[in-house]
């Protein structure tokens, strides 16, 4: 199962390289620190954008991934603010947490398909900040602020991540931890993806009817899916919380969601690794269009209908053509 | 005969329509049967309440003792009651060969996690699913399209593809609605044995609906007619054939169709 082509671990090697050796370098050299705290917030959005992705793998355009950021954010804010957690505890706690919610409401609005579940989602990351403008334990539109930097974790004694607030550099700090939990997820995904869950996943896009014909217990893989989805934007979110080490009810809002998904169909949705790129894209072209000040949006607009309308099938079909780099 | 399905005072309503009316018959265990009527006479809506794809309005589906109506269709399928589709319902973007692994699921020994992993149980069932989709498809006759696209295929092809993905299942009972459907004389000759064979072969008892009378006439151990929802006739093929009232409200003046 795991007979990797030689292009494609020379790809992956040469990927590593890049994030871990090539960036710090390239940063020590020029002494552009900022670039960690961009790279930093693309590799967080990277992570819920590949919640968005598998939805899509079952079929289903979710427009919500940032009322699950924002749940995650929230979670961990309050856990390591009020609750005294640490914050490495507090952060598959948040994923959890985002998690459980998704199967909440997922029983429900998955059985809506198309336009329908799509416009639901849409509604949710509205409903996630009218939600935290509301409830107390959230601190309404004032929003959660002086979070702790992350602690230390060492065990038997062994000092295995130090404490950041000691640290000279903590946005390199954040980078690697932000890359680290990327590379995982994508790891994560890609073994979903090949593995028997990911074929029933494929089954059940192309037709729930017949999926279900031969046994596939849809209803259940839906909720799952839509779980693990949410279980990666609340993971994003609540380390996006922790570097801004604030969490506001707009930290995460509908643009934000509507993002995630562009950073999907922009990298390719056959892919496991576009949502990836797409967001890395997506995010530098965003900034790079700033110069143009009121026609940013624009021209950001005119350039994601070309970019969909001329490569359907995302960046990454450029490069691979169909159905490669599965 | 020990029935293996029961149809017990089976009705189906649409709003005010009736699509089927207390139909009952029993199916017995190995037995090739065939629901034959008009386009609009409720068979498709039979097919879907044994399969639990629709509950009924009233009555109910037993299979070996059991009620399967009013589940849901995965559940059913679990317990080896397999439907297949009367419009052309496959997994377009998978190859044939694909499609037959995906649809072997149902016995894996290994759980989602252990696939995730790659266990030495999930690596065994995928072995093992590999193993049996080449046997079914050379089986089937199906070995040489087995890595085509499944969107690819021409008409025929599609509905054996239909069939081999509803045998993956290993079911006990398959529901074949219009198999034949879009076939020419060759093909739904090919077609007639390979069902007959998956009885003889694979001990699986077939229900099916078709239009096409020679080749029900040919396959079929009885026949059950329905006509605007109700049950009119229920027999042999030459006790249907010669049935007045199928004859008459059916067949009506077109006795060389039905391949007397
Ligand atoms: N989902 C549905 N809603 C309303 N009416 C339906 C539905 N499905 C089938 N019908 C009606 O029930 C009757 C029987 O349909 P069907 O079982 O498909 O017939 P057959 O397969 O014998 O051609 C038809 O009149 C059809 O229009
Ligand atoms: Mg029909």
């Amino acid at each position: 199962m795991l007979n990797f082509s030689k292009t494609q671990i020379f790809g992956v090697a040469a990927f590593l390289a890049v994030v871990f050796v090539g960036v710090p370098l390239f940063i020590a050299a020029t002494g552009r620190s900022d670039f960690y705290f961009t790279l930093t917030s693309v590799a967080l959005l990277a992570i819920a954008s590949a919640g968005v992705w598998l939805t899509f793998y079952i079929g289903r355009i979710n427009i919500g991934q940032g009322a699950f950021a924002l749940v995650g954010a929230y979670v961990s804010a309050i856990l390591v603010v009020k609750a005294g957690w640490s914050f490495w505890i507090s952060l598959p706690a948040a994923g959890l947490f985002a998690a459980l919610i998704a199967v909440l409401i997922g029983l429900p609005i998955l059985r809506l398909r198309g336009v329908y579940f799509a416009m639901i989602t849409l509604v949710l990351t509205q409903v996630a900040t009218l939600t935290a403008l509301a409830l107390p334990i959230t601190n309404g539109a004032k929003g959660i602020t002086n979070i702790p930097l992350p602690g230390a974790i060492s065990i038997f004694g062994i000092p295995l991540v130090p404490d950041f607030s000691t640290l000279e550099n903590s946005r390199m700090a954040f980078y690697f931890t932000a890359t680290i939990l990327m590379v995982i997820t994508y790891a994560a995904l890609y073994r979903l993806v090949n593995s028997r869950l990911g074929h029933l996943c494929r089954s059940m896009q192309q037709n729930e009817e017949l999926a279900s014909s031969i046994g596939v217990n849809i209803t259940y893989i839906r909720i799952l899916i839509f779980a693990i989805s949410s279980f990666f934007g609340g993971l994003g979110g609540a380390m996006f919380g922790s570097i801004s080490q604030s969490v506001y009810p707009a930290t995460f809002v509908v643009k934000d969601s509507v993002d995630f998904m562009l950073n999907c169909f922009l990298g390719g949705l056959g892919y496991v690794f576009g949502p990836m790129l797409g967001t890395l894209v997506l995010y530098f072209g965003w900034d790079l269009l700033f110069e143009f000040g009121k026609y940013q949006m624009l021209i950001y607009a005119t350039l994601l209908i070309l970019i969909i309308r001329f490569l359907p099938n995302g960046l990454l079909s450029v490069r691979f053509g169909k159905g490669g780099g599965k | 005969m020990t029935a293996l399905i029961q149809v017990k005072d089976v009705t189906k309503k649409y709003g005010g329509l009736i699509a089927n009316n207390a139909i009952s018959f029993d199916v017995a265990e190995n037995e090739i049967l065939s629901v034959i009527g008009p386009n609009g006479a409720g068979k498709s809506t039979l097919f879907k309440m044994i399969a639990s794809f629709t509950p009924t309005t009233s009555g109910e589906v037993t299979y070996q003792g059991e009620r399967i109506s009013n589940l849901k269709p995965h559940i059913v399928a679990r317990k080896g009651v397999v439907r297949t589709f009367q419009e052309t319902t496959i997994f377009k973007s998978m190859t044939v060969r694909e499609s037959v692994v995906v649809a072997q699921h149902l016995r894996a020994k290994a759980s989602l996690a252990g696939y995730f992993w790659g266990s030495k149980t999930a690596k065994d069932d995928v072995t093992a699913f590999e193993k049996y989709a080449d046997e079914l498809l050379d089986f089937l006759g199906m070995s040489e399209i087995s890595n085509e696209q499944a969107s690819n295929l021409p008409q025929g092809s599609l509905r054996a593809l239909g069939i081999a993905i509803g045998l993956a299942t290993d079911p006990k009972v398959l529901l074949l609605d219009e198999p034949f459907a879009g076939m020419n004389h060759d093909e739904t000759m090919n077609m007639v044995n390979l069902v007959r064979s998956v009885r003889d072969e694979r001990g699986v008892t077939v229900m099916l609906v078709e239009h096409d009378m020679p080749a029900v006439m040919n396959i079929s151990d009885r026949i059950v007619v329905l006509n605007f929802g109700e049950k009119i006739a229920e027999g042999t093929p030459s006790e249907i054939q010669n049935n007045e009232k199928v004859i008459e409200a059916y067949l009506g003046s077109v006795d060389d169709e039905i391949g007397m």
